[in-house]
């Protein structure tokens, strides 16, 4: 399995840090050492459109986009979203959309709920814990690096449990 | 930039590395009108202070000023959205002919599936047309390669160079090894009639030129490593080339590659003999049949996708049925829609008009969303500027209808300037709202000549909006807040049932988008 390609989609809609979560899964595979490629759709998202991104990573990734029934890993931040992001993943792939409400009673920020999540998906994924915290290092600033730190392993023992 | 903290890597856009490569090559002067999906490369070159990094008002400037720089000794890039190389042809088609001094680059987005845009023209046609030489990256860090590519084929032909980016290589993100600047020695900037000024006499001898010149990137197009063959068990070979590649290796490993990174002009003879090594030759593109038009031209036997598949983004589900040479089938459900975020100013102007059940010669920006439900309330949608030209043709075309012209405020300093000069001169009326939100909205909020400030935020002379409509000759200018509905509605009422041309400024700020 040295040359499996590690698919992940997230969604949801404009403003609820899609984008920063596929982000820092992104960056967390960069620092384990993979390729990846990570797709999004930018231009009217702000104004509540459906936003969706996907993430690839392995030894050599060609494809940006993840096909239908491609997804080793759904992440659906939104209900709405959810049925028409169900079609990329895999039969036997996991949805993780049934913890964002765990992870919303889990955050005394909602603006951390994305991360949580990540911290969620973190414990499905093979790259390690130090890789995600330099991912979070990158991504984030000042204050922002400890305290989604905090979410991200919140959510990770979320995911773990 | 964000940098990894252990590597020399980042993880970029095609844009952003794009923009690195160039920052690499030694550019030095940039220009561009924002525009989906081709935005983020002025925003990322502004980020480095020894580029000369500007927002213009429009492409056709943007193309000027940046070929001019380098006409003068300036390796400089000049990036737009397809729609706007459109605006940009003008000057585009004669420097095809005057050629350059240093080294200079026209970065076009495309945009299949339309993912923020008005059409979905392929401007690899444009190359064609131009007798420029085209260079189409498929990632990220094929974009940091070929523009530095680009940079050295533009010196060495002394031709603008053409770099085709889509929306998927555009924005897609990856692991990205960065390099030094080099800033190579200017040239020095001389007089030179024959080649600088574009007279029937001196064009024609520049033509001979051009025609020389295509016929010396053919044959580097021959050689070029950006046209690689990837071997594979010989049954099946694939012409190709931007994304559609990427799709095509994930789902025929074993397949023969004729991969191509110059896309302009054609080497014919490496398609031949690539189609000579496969059993089965298909060529798969996105969008026209660009590549597959001239392949058969050149009598070679191969498969080409439906026409069906010339409408839309190719995706990787639909690679299968197109080489099949099945019809396209939609496997994708509809996406939500964007809208008018609840604050938005254009919801009282829209409301207003609606309200007077007027004819709204509509134009693009946020503000394009108003043709949803449920204001339905603009009726038009063509090109920038169109909102002021339109509100002149329509109250030619259908006298007696109550007509307004709507644009925003970066797209009136983008086109709507000239449109209301032409109304004013040619005597017509009407009304034309701009809505002033003081930013460029729709594609994530930079700053134009009315807003005062740089790409780079400092303080900069500022466009009067209102001073520039009266110097166009208009007979009533107005400034209103929307949001004070019931001044905004009666004036509005008042001006469209005056036998005048007016402009109402709608001036409410974009609080969401301003940075
Ligand atoms: C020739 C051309 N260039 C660029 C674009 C991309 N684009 C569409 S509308 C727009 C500007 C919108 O700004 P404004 O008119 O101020 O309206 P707002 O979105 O702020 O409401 C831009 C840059 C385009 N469609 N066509
Ligand atoms: S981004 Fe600004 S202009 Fe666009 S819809 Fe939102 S508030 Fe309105």
């Amino acid at each position: 399995m040295k040359d499996k390609v590690y698919s992940v989609t997230f969604g949801g809609i404009g403003g609820q840090g899609v984008l920063k979560a596929s982000e820092l899964c992104s960056w967390a595979a960069l620092y384990a050492g993979y390729h990846v490629k990570k797709s999004e759709v930018h231009g009217m998202s702000q104004r509540g459109g459906s936003v969706e991104s996907h993430v690839r990573f392995g030894r050599r990734v060609y494809s940006p986009l993840v096909p239908a029934g491609g997804a080793d890993v759904l992440l659906c931040f939104h209900q709405e979203e959810h049925p028409r992001l169900l079609a990329f993943l895999k039969k036997e792939g996991l949805d993780l959309t049934g913890y964002v409400d765990k992870a919303a009673a889990l955050v005394a920020n909602p603006r951390g709920l994305n991360t949580c999540l990540v911290g969620v998906l973190s414990a499905r994924l093979p790259i390690r814990e130090e890789c995600w915290m330099q991912a979070i290092e990158t991504v984030f600033k000042g204050k922002g690096v400890d305290e989604n730190k905090k979410v991200f392993l919140d959510g990770r023992r979320l995911g773990q449990s | 930039m964000v940098k990894a903290k252990t590597s020399n890597q980042a993880l970029l856009s095609g844009n952003e590395a794009l923009s690195y490569g160039a920052y690499e090559a030694g550019l030095s002067v940039a220009c561009a009108y924002p525009g989906t999906p081709s935005t983020e490369i002025l925003e990322t070159l502004a980020q480095f202070p020894d580029v000369d990094a500007q927002w213009s008002v429009n492409e056709k400037v943007a193309f000027e000023v940046a070929l001019g720089a380098a006409i003068a000794g300036a390796r400089s890039l000049f990036a737009c959205k397809h729609v706007g190389l459109n605006v940009a042809m003008d000057p585009l088609m004669t420097a095809s002919y005057t050629g350059i001094l240093a080294g200079f680059v026209v970065v076009v987005a495309d945009d299949p599936g339309m993912h923020s845009s008005q059409n979905e023209q392929d401007t690899r046609w444009v190359a064609l047309y131009s007798k420029l030489p085209m260079l189409e990256p498929a990632s990220p860090a094929e974009a940091r390669e070929y523009v530095q590519e680009a940079f050295k084929i533009s010196e060495k032909y002394d031709t603008p160079v053409l770099l085709r980016m889509t929306t998927r290589v555009a924005h897609t993100k990856e692991n990205v090894v960065l390099g030094e600047r080099r800033v190579p020695p200017r040239p020095e900037f001389e007089r030179n009639i024959p080649k600088y000024v574009m007279v029937p006499g001196n064009a024609y001898q520049r033509h001979i030129l051009v025609e020389k010149r295509l016929g010396q990137l053919q044959a580097l197009s021959e050689r070029t490593r950006l046209n690689r063959v990837e071997k594979g068990d010989g049954r099946l070979g694939f012409v190709t080339s931007s994304v559609a590649y990427q799709y095509l290796k994930e789902n025929y490993p074993d397949a023969s590659y004729l991969k191509l990174g110059m896309t302009y002009p054609f080497c014919d003879e490496k398609i031949r003999a690539f189609a000579k090594t496969v059993k089965k030759l298909v060529v798969v593109e996105e969008l026209d049949p660009f590549l597959e038009e001239h392949i058969k031209a050149l009598g070679v036997k191969v498969h080409a996708k439906d026409p069906s598949f010339r409408i839309g983004e190719l995706t990787p589900e639909l690679i299968g049925p197109l080489v099949a040479g099945e019809v396209k089938q939609e496997v994708r459900t509809p996406k939500r829609k964007p809208r008018l975020c609840p604050e938005c100013p254009h919801w009282a102007t829209f409301a207003a008009l609606k309200k007077l059940d007027l004819y709204v010669a509509g134009d693009i920006g946020c503000y394009t969303l108003a043709c949803l439900p449920p204001l339905s309330a603009l009726h038009s949608c063509l090109c920038m500027g169109a909102g002021v030209t339109f509100n002149e043709g329509w109250h030619k075309g259908a006298p007696g209808k109550k007509i307004v012209g709507v644009l925003g405020d970066s797209t009136f300093v983008h086109s709507g300037i000239t449109g209301l000069i032409n109304a004013a001169y040619n005597k017509a009326k009407g009304v034309i709202l701009v809505l002033d939100n003081s930013t460029t909205a729709m594609t994530g909020g930079q700053q134009h000549p009315a807003t005062g400030l740089t790409i780079r935020n400092e303080p900069t002379k500022k466009l009067i909006l209102e001073d520039i409509c009266r110097a166009c000759g208009v007979d009533h200018v107005d400034v209103v807040d929307p949001k004070n509905l019931e001044e905004f509605r009666t004036l509005l009422e008042k001006r469209v049932n005056e036998d005048a041309l007016s402009v109402i400024i709608s001036r409410h700020p974009c609080k969401l988008l301003r940075r």
